[in-house]
């Protein structure tokens, strides 16, 4: 068995992602190689080449892949992978990965099984569906396995070690039918919702959209991603992009702090996983204290800034 | 410009999950169902595309038992102009053999543009445009916040990615998939909902397209997720930082 790591960065950094993604692979294997597709790679590679149980890297450094556009990388990478033995092809299930790799596994003919969150075997695995609300464990029957990797499942590899790196030439036509316009970072200061270390969102109970100010400061001093229930979404609170939940954003961070969110269901769903979960909420019978490890009852208008003045 | 717009039955979001007591799946008998949202949002974005006569016609696939013509109704009573009920028994097909049937689909009926949700809330497998994409050898767009038709017969598609917004210019014929913010789906009014029972829906049989519909990843169980253990309530807001500090070691 060999597996092939298909590496996500920003031709400047390694995203942990990847890392993740190469202890997923050693679980699998002994045998892990990695592939970089990127333009100017040095300092991508200079990370990289630390990873443990990384066996080789290969590099494809070239002016087709200075933006990660899916038509491109897929038909690479489908290139490269075909003249090789691998039986098991892993990439993060980032948006990077879901967007480039089913089209891999298009290519190859093979059911991709995404977002897979532990290895039983090398061709059974389990993964979330409903939302994380069951947990299904699928066997494969493809000859090669088409992977994505939920990161936070996985520990980043140690970086101790010294990969060989060799390069790759691709011959690839360019694909005229999509280009890439523009990447708009994010321009908060506060971490991405998905990676956060503390997540602190609001609910219907913060009654507006000024009241956010309240989590702001929290959020702030804990250097912690600002979310909410899809209730204070639809009330107009905050932007959509800020929706925990079922049919937002699913987040597994360290800790989880839901204010004025009763716990409906679909907002249970993205974020029991968790590590821990405290809530404030002025209705002890709400749900939400089900599913928290510390829930403090009273009214939040008065809590809150305790909180932020104690933190 | 003609739109296909391909839209999944699904649990309806706002009910429990319940696995059932033999692992074999989660339980969907009496069960309120609805169209995936993701996939409201994509006919949302058509029908907003037909108003302001950027589409002429919204085609809505559904790939399913006979049950998945309510949701094909409930498309065409938000706006589109015709049915397509590709037939099954099956309850669930892969996303790679849905993806050959929706690419057979369009080699039929030949849309300019295929909108879709980014993922079913039930399977959350997020791979069926993609895989279409590739199979039809056109280009995606996938994660789509924003939309913009060009004059030069393109689109402009504003995706989201982690960590912000990427945008790609993407050839018509395209596959574009949807995310939250697209739009907000709307209600569908009661006479067009009486309208969208005169609407035509054809029916095909899944058998007669020629594809291989054999699962290749068998669920061997399903299972509840590990459950939380039950937690405590705390006096104020000292005793919860102090265990947030001291127990969790969160903070």
């Amino acid at each position: 068995m060999k597996v092939l790591v298909i590496i996500e960065h920003d031709n400047e950094t390694v995203k942990q992602s990847s890392f993740s993604t190469i202890t997923a692979a050693k679980e699998i294997s002994d045998s892990v190689e990695a592939i970089v597709l990127g333009q100017g790679l040095d300092s991508v590679i200079n990370e990289l080449k630390k990873s443990d149980h990384l066996k080789k890297i290969y590099k494809i450094d070239n002016e087709l892949f200075k933006n990660p556009l899916a038509e491109n990388l897929s038909n690479a990478i489908q290139k490269f992978a075909e003249g090789s033995d691998y039986t098991h092809i892993l990439s993060p299930s980032s948006t990077f990965g879901k967007n480039m790799s089913p089209k891999l596994s298009a290519l190859m003919d093979v059911q991709q099984i995404s977002d897979i969150t532990k290895i039983i075997s090398d061709d059974t695995f389990e993964r979330p569906i409903y939302a994380g609300n069951a947990i299904a464990k699928v066997k494969s029957s493809d000859q090669i396995k088409v992977i994505t990797v939920r990161s936070t499942c996985f520990e980043p590899c140690a970086l101790n070690s010294s990969v060989d790196v060799e390069s790759l030439t691709v011959n690839l036509d360019k694909n005229n039918s999509v280009s890439f316009v523009s990447y708009d970072k994010s321009k908060s200061d506060r971490p991405e919702l998905t990676s956060a270390k503390i997540v602190i969102s609001g609910g219907r109970g913060m009654q507006n959209g000024e009241n956010f100010r309240l989590l702001e400061g929290i959020a702030d001093k804990l250097g912690a991603a600002m979310g909410a229930s899809r209730a204070a979404v639809d009330a107009g609170f905050v932007p959509n992009d800020w929706q925990v939940g079922q049919t937002g954003k699913i987040v597994a961070p360290d800790l989880y702090i839901a204010v004025g969110i009763s716990g409906a269901i679909q907002h249970i769903a993205g974020i029991k996983d968790s590590k821990f979960i405290a809530c404030i909420n002025k209705d002890e019978e709400a749900p939400i204290f089900n599913f928290s490890d510390y829930g403090l009852v009273g009214d939040l208008f008065e809590l809150l800034p305790k909180l932020e003045e104690k933190l | 410009m003609k739109a296909l717009v391909c839209v999944k039955r699904v649990i309806d979001y706002n009910v429990r999950i319940r696995v059932k007591s033999d692992k074999s799946g989660v339980e969907t008998d009496n069960v309120k169902m609805s169209m995936n949202p993701f996939d409201e949002i994509a006919v949302e974005e058509a029908v907003r595309m037909k108003e302001k006569s950027q589409i002429q016609e919204i085609v809505i696939l559904s790939i399913g038992t006979d049950k998945s013509q309510e949701t094909i109704r409930s498309g065409l009573a938000m706006g589109g102009d015709r049915g397509i009920l590709v037939k099954t028994d099956k309850e669930q097909l892969e996303p790679l053999t849905v993806g050959k049937i929706i690419k057979a689909v369009s080699d039929r009926e030949k849309p300019d543009l295929i909108i879709l949700g980014k993922q079913a809330i039930d399977d959350d497998c997020n791979q069926t445009g993609q895989i279409v994409a590739t199979l039809l050898e056109i280009p995606q767009a996938t994660f789509a916040s924003e939309l913009k038709k060009n004059d030069d017969n393109t689109l402009e598609v504003t995706r989201e990615v982690d960590g912000g917004l990427e945008t790609v210019k993407v050839n018509i014929p395209c596959v574009v998939t949807t995310d939250l913010r697209l739009n907000e789906p709307r209600y569908a009014s009661l006479p067009n909902i009486m309208k969208a029972k005169q609407k035509k829906i054809d029916v095909l049989e899944i058998g007669s397209f020629g594809v291989d519909i054999k699962d290749r990843l068998q669920v061997l169980e399903v299972n509840e997720p590990p459950e939380r253990k039950p937690g405590i309530k705390v006096d104020d807001v000292e005793a919860l930082v102090n265990k947030l500090k001291n127990e969790a070691k969160v903070l």
